[in-house]
């Protein structure tokens, strides 16, 4: 990325330039208060005069304020959720900025805090992307330019659109506003409000019909990514026929300063269809006594709209003092797939409560669940699962397996499925697994030579070996190593 | 090579070893047999350093290194490997990839190259000539859904792969049939070399018909009472325990 190409995308130069949007939002922002703002952030609060404030940055059309705002207003009537199994303390949503200025670029890697390259050392990070990852000005170690390029080069001759969300509500606002809220609505819950009222960026990708999406997609390659992480709002649409396969985040541990990270994720699969996204998370769980960790709360749903689609979902998460997410299918389309591979660790005093939910609206509509605990420490893990078949879902079938890893006497796994069946010919199974890593299987590997915490890391890739399958390959290298680096310290 | 010297051992309170000794060489397969209770299963956990067995008398010298100071891991480094009698599963970690990592975790404690894939793959492939097993056994986990006299064909290749200089058979004869002992027996004695030792504890007689030992040693009531060569396997087949003095202590059977 060259200067020059972020200076492009900054909303505040298009908003300097363009007086009739000022105009359309009945305000008059100088462009002093913009580029100030653009400096500094917003201060903490969020009001509608926020979410308008927002959206000028952005340079956003009319209709996008409009949408946001009815986001806004709609939130303020949600009760907030406190069903899950968490020890959440208040969120106080006044005291977080919703605009965060651009980071200013590090100079070198001297920089940057030594624990966090001590990590990016364990997990075999290669060098030059460590730079990047830290926030090193990028173009100073790492030629960008010349990746992308061939990159976008070869997405363009197949006719794939990816690109930011902010840069798709410019450019392809048709495509925005047909598919946008379409599989989350912005009333469906309180942090998918929220997120639709204040999202930075996030992830567009357009899939035309019939096309085989020619490389994986990765965030990583997202040139122009303004500030995301924390409320981000990504929506891939696969027409008829096309297939593309999406990676989400990083091993590198994300350190971040604003705790509350509220997502929205939108698949949408047309007729014949796929779409595989999968996540590599490895969000800062706190310290120890878990203090300062991440809040993640995450609505991701997928639509399988057209008839033979197929979503699958494919995570492993680490880190973030407090997780909530549960991607979903709806498997609207006749003979629809959806499927749920997920691993999820929890250590110290982390707590998760995660799953998914699989809605079967279609006939012969088809549903997998995977989804493996690994619990250490203190910490607490649960796996809370919906099956839902509706009326019309003729022969819908669903298997789901719930496995549970306990290492160490102080830790908690927990399962809540729920399984509402409304038509008689489908099948739905459950099978669910606790166990710990016994001191036969300890002692076993240590007979052959092989150390407590090698041993203990092998056994739990054994254990995840059924998700760790469905991941990309560079992912699922990578994924191992996060187990490995996180599991540190678990034995004994 | 091992030397065991008035050994006195403890599992969940209860005295089991009570003044064990035993001397091993290189090159020579010693066999102890002896009634249930007596004690077999405990020299095989103490000697390969188990948790829960309390040494509370005696001495174990390997090499002329105190054993009994070393983690389990450094005395697999040092060469000792135990065939368990009930080798436990591994789902989901695959057999070739665990010996690698035993293979490699004890070459590096030794302080010598380890072996990257496509070497270590060929050393498992001769092996596996040699030892004539079939090698749809390396694309299974560790012993997951192994029938026993797989598992313990399993053990005995592992001992092929990581080649130690005292390999200890814990009732490695128990609950095999005819054909699967023969097999068993077959790849020990493929094994036998002048740097090894075997130390095979041993329930019944008939795994000695097959792996034809150098001594015979009863274990009774914590001790070795009485040694000889293979003539007194068939003796304690014609004529039991009783005919050695030996009681029969109930109790943990370790």
């Amino acid at each position: 990325m060259n200067s020059s190409m972020i200076n492009e995308s900054s909303s505040a130069a298009t908003l300097r330039d363009n007086a009739d949007v000022a105009e359309v939002l009945g305000r008059s922002y100088s462009a002093g208060f913009v580029t100030e703002i653009e400096m500094t952030g917003l201060p903490p609060g969020l009001s509608e005069e926020t979410v308008r404030q927002i959206s000028a940055i952005k340079g956003e059309p009319a209709w996008m304020t409009e949408w946001r705002l009815q986001a806004y207003r709609h939130w303020l009537t949600m009760p907030r959720p406190d069903w899950a199994k968490l020890n959440i303390e208040s969120i106080d949503y006044q005291a977080i900025s919703y605009y965060a200025a651009p980071k200013a670029g590090l100079k070198s890697l001297d920089e940057v805090d030594p624990a966090l390259l001590e990590t990016y050392e364990k997990l075999g990070i290669p060098l030059h992307e460590r730079a990047a990852l830290a926030g090193v000005a990028v173009d100073a170690v790492f030629d960008s330019v010349s990746v992308g390029t061939t990159f976008r080069k070869q997405l363009a001759e197949a006719g794939v659109l990816f690109c930011s969300m902010s840069e798709a509500v410019r450019e392809y606002p048709e495509l925005v506003q047909k598919y946008l809220g379409s599989v989350v609505p912005t009333g469906d819950n309180f942090f998918a409000a929220l997120n639709s009222a204040v999202f930075s960026d996030g992830s567009f990708v357009f899939i035309p019909k019939g096309v085989r999406c020619p490389m994986e997609l990765s965030t990583y390659f997202r040139i122009n990514a303004q500030n995301t992480g924390q409320f981000e709002r990504t929506l891939i649409v696969a027409e008829e026929g096309s297939h593309v396969s999406y990676l989400e985040g990083c091993t590198a541990p994300k350190r971040d300063e604003n705790q509350l990270h509220a997502a929205v994720v939108e698949l949408v699969a047309l007729e014949g269809a796929q779409i595989k996204y999968s996540t590599v998370q490895n969000w800062y769980p706190g310290d120890e006594n878990g203090v300062g960790g991440i809040y993640n709360f995450v609505t991701k749903r997928g639509d399988c709209r057209g008839d033979d689609s197929k979503i699958s979902w494919t995570q492993v998460e680490t880190g973030s003092a407090i997780t909530w997410k549960y991607p979903s299918v709806v498997l609207r389309g006749d003979r629809s797939v959806g499927e749920f591979y997920s691993v999820a660790l929890t250590h110290h005093h982390q707590q998760a409560d995660t799953g998914t939910k699989m809605i079967h609206l279609g006939k012969h509509t088809k549903s997998k669940i995977v989804s493996k605990g690994i619990s250490a420490g203190r910490s607490s893990n649960s796996y809370r699962g919906l099956v839902k078949i509706e009326k019309g879902a003729e022969g819908a079938r669903n298997y789901t397996q719930c496995d549970s890893l306990l290492i160490g006497k102080r830790c908690g796994a927990h399962t809540f499925p729920y399984m509402e069946v409304k038509n008689p010919t489908a099948i739905v199974e459950h099978e669910a697994t606790t166990s710990k890593i016994s001191d036969d299987q300890m002692f076993y590997c240590r007979a052959r030579g092989i150390g407590e915490e090698d041993a203990v890391s092998m056994i739990v890739d054994g254990f995840c070996k059924q998700v760790f399958r469905e991941l990309p390959m560079e992912f699922a290298v990578e994924a191992k190593k996060l187990l490995e680096v996180s599991l540190e310290g678990a034995v004994g | 090579m091992l030397k065991i010297e008035n050994l006195h051992a403890r599992v969940e309170g209860k005295e089991i070893l009570k003044g064990l000794n035993l001397s091993v060489n290189a090159g020579e397969v010693h066999a102890i047999m002896g009634p249930n209770g007596a004690g077999k299963s405990t020299l095989g956990n103490v000697l390969s350093g188990r948790d829960g067995y309390e040494v509370t008398a005696g001495s174990v010298t390997y090499n002329g290194v105190d054993l009994l100071m070393l983690e389990p891991e450094a005395r697999a480094a040092a060469g000792v490997f135990l065939a368990f009698q009930y080798p436990v599963e591994i789902p989901g970690v695959n057999n070739t990839y665990f010996l690698r990592a035993a293979a490699n975790a004890q070459r590096k404690a030794r302080g010598e190259r380890e072996l990257d894939s496509m070497q270590f793959l060929k050393l498992v492939r001769e092996k596996l000539k040699v030892m004539q097993i079939s090698d749809e056994l390396l694309h299974r986990a560790v012993n997951e859904g192994f029938s026993g006299g797989e598992k313990k064909r399993n053990e005995i290749f592992q001992m092929a792969v990581l080649e130690p200089q005292l390999a200890i058979l814990d009732e490695t004869d128990s609950g095999l049939d005819i054909d699967a002992l023969k097999q068993v027996a077959q790849g020990v004695n493929m094994l036998r070399s002048p740097e090894r030792a075997f130390l095979m504890i041993t329930h019944y007689q008939r795994l000695l018909d097959y792996v034809v030992p150098d001594f015979v040693h009863v274990l009774a009531d914590g001790r070795i009472v009485e040694s000889g060569d293979k003539s007194l396997a068939l003796k304690l087949e014609e004529q039991g325990y009783g005919g050695i003095g030996a009681s029969h202590p109930a109790g943990v059977h370790a």
